[in-house]
């Protein structure tokens, strides 16, 4: 399972990186969708098929409108020129990475190996999940009844976003 | 905004619905297998989104469509909001699973979890549906 994984992530990062060097913006974006879709393998492959499912639905409908709005304006990228910010960019970039690493490997060391014993919270909800909330898929018990709280938070965001979207492009008031 | 082929037209047409009952299905069995009100609700939007870009729609009915739409995302967390508060205003606390847990395993079970997939499933198709009309329309003013 483990080189399943590490393959599925090596391709991922090429798509990624053909999606960042190719000029065509149509070819681009269709690497991404390798990126995407990778990601859902790698959840199936984890057995999280709630989130796979999210995922390649998510995934299928960026695409299109990706794709349509490139349809619709150019398909070359635009050139920026370079200039000596770039270098400096790239420096802060690199930096800024070595600390991220560094303060993720001293995270890693405190976590439970990878398949390993489950933390005392986890257990608890695995173990009385059924009994306390009468659902039978445990992330839904999860998400709708433990930890409910993250659930109305996400649902209150996605209609805001829908509001701030409506606001700013409103027919009305556009007149000039 | 224009259609596409008459192929296209057919199929979306014959497809739509299986998408559109597929979604309800993963809505309403959230409890039981995977899936829930986010993945259903995308589906749902995904069977509107098909038909509006195959079979091409004009813009008066499209804002029509808007304005319901919408609406629908309000009714949507308002539900859920009122789910949310029932808890509290029993004199317990927020989100109290009030309802009877059920026979496990059965479709009638785990109390306020499938009224709240309900809720956040109308949320989430009616908030996508209205993103991708209002990009639509939008398109279609500057033109002008």
């Amino acid at each position: 399972m483990f080189v399943i994984l590490v393959l599925l992530m090596i391709l991922m990062i090429a798509g990624a990186v053909v999606a960042i060097q190719s000029k065509d913006l149509l070819s681009a974006v269709i690497s991404m969708g390798i990126v995407g879709f990778g990601l859902t393998l790698v959840f199936l492959v984890l057995q999280a098929p709630d989130l796979a499912i999210v995922q390649i639905v998510v995934e299928t409908l960026t695409l299109i409108i990706l794709i349509a709005a490139i349809l619709k304006t150019t398909m070359k990228e635009s050139k920026a020129e370079k200039s000596a910010v770039v270098i400096y960019s790239a420096a802060a970039t690199v930096i800024l990475l070595i600390i991220l690493l560094s303060v993720f490997g001293n995270t890693f060391k405190d976590l439970p190996d990878w398949g390993c014993e489950n933390l005392r919270m986890s257990k608890y909800y695995i173990e009385q999940g059924l009994e306390k909330t009468g659902a039978e898929n445990l992330v839904d018990a999860v998400i709708l009844d433990f930890r409910a709280y993250d659930t109305l938070g996400e649902a209150t965001v996605l209609f805001t976003a829908v509001m701030g979207i409506l606001a700013v492009l409103r027919s009305k008031g556009r007149k000039k | 905004m224009k259609g596409m082929t008459e192929i296209v037209k057919t199929v979306s047409k014959l497809l739509a619905g299986l998408i559109f009952f597929y979604g309800i299905y993963i809505v309403l069995f959230g409890h039981l297998t995977p899936g829930g009100g986010f993945a259903g609700g995308v589906i749902i939007s995904g069977a509107f989104i098909l038909l509006i870009v195959a079979n091409g729609i004009d813009e008066e009915k499209l804002r029509g469509e808007k304005e319901k739409a919408v609406s629908l995302a309000s009714l949507g967390i308002f539900l859920f909001w009122i789910i949310s508060i029932i808890g509290l205003c029993m004199g317990t606390f927020f989100f109290l699973n009030f309802l009877g847990k059920g026979r496990p395993l059965n479709i009638f079970s785990g109390g306020t979890i499938p009224l709240c997939n309900i809720a956040i499933g109308i949320e989430v198709s009616a908030a996508l549906c209205s993103i991708v009309i209002a990009f639509i329309l939008v398109k279609k003013g500057d033109k002008k």
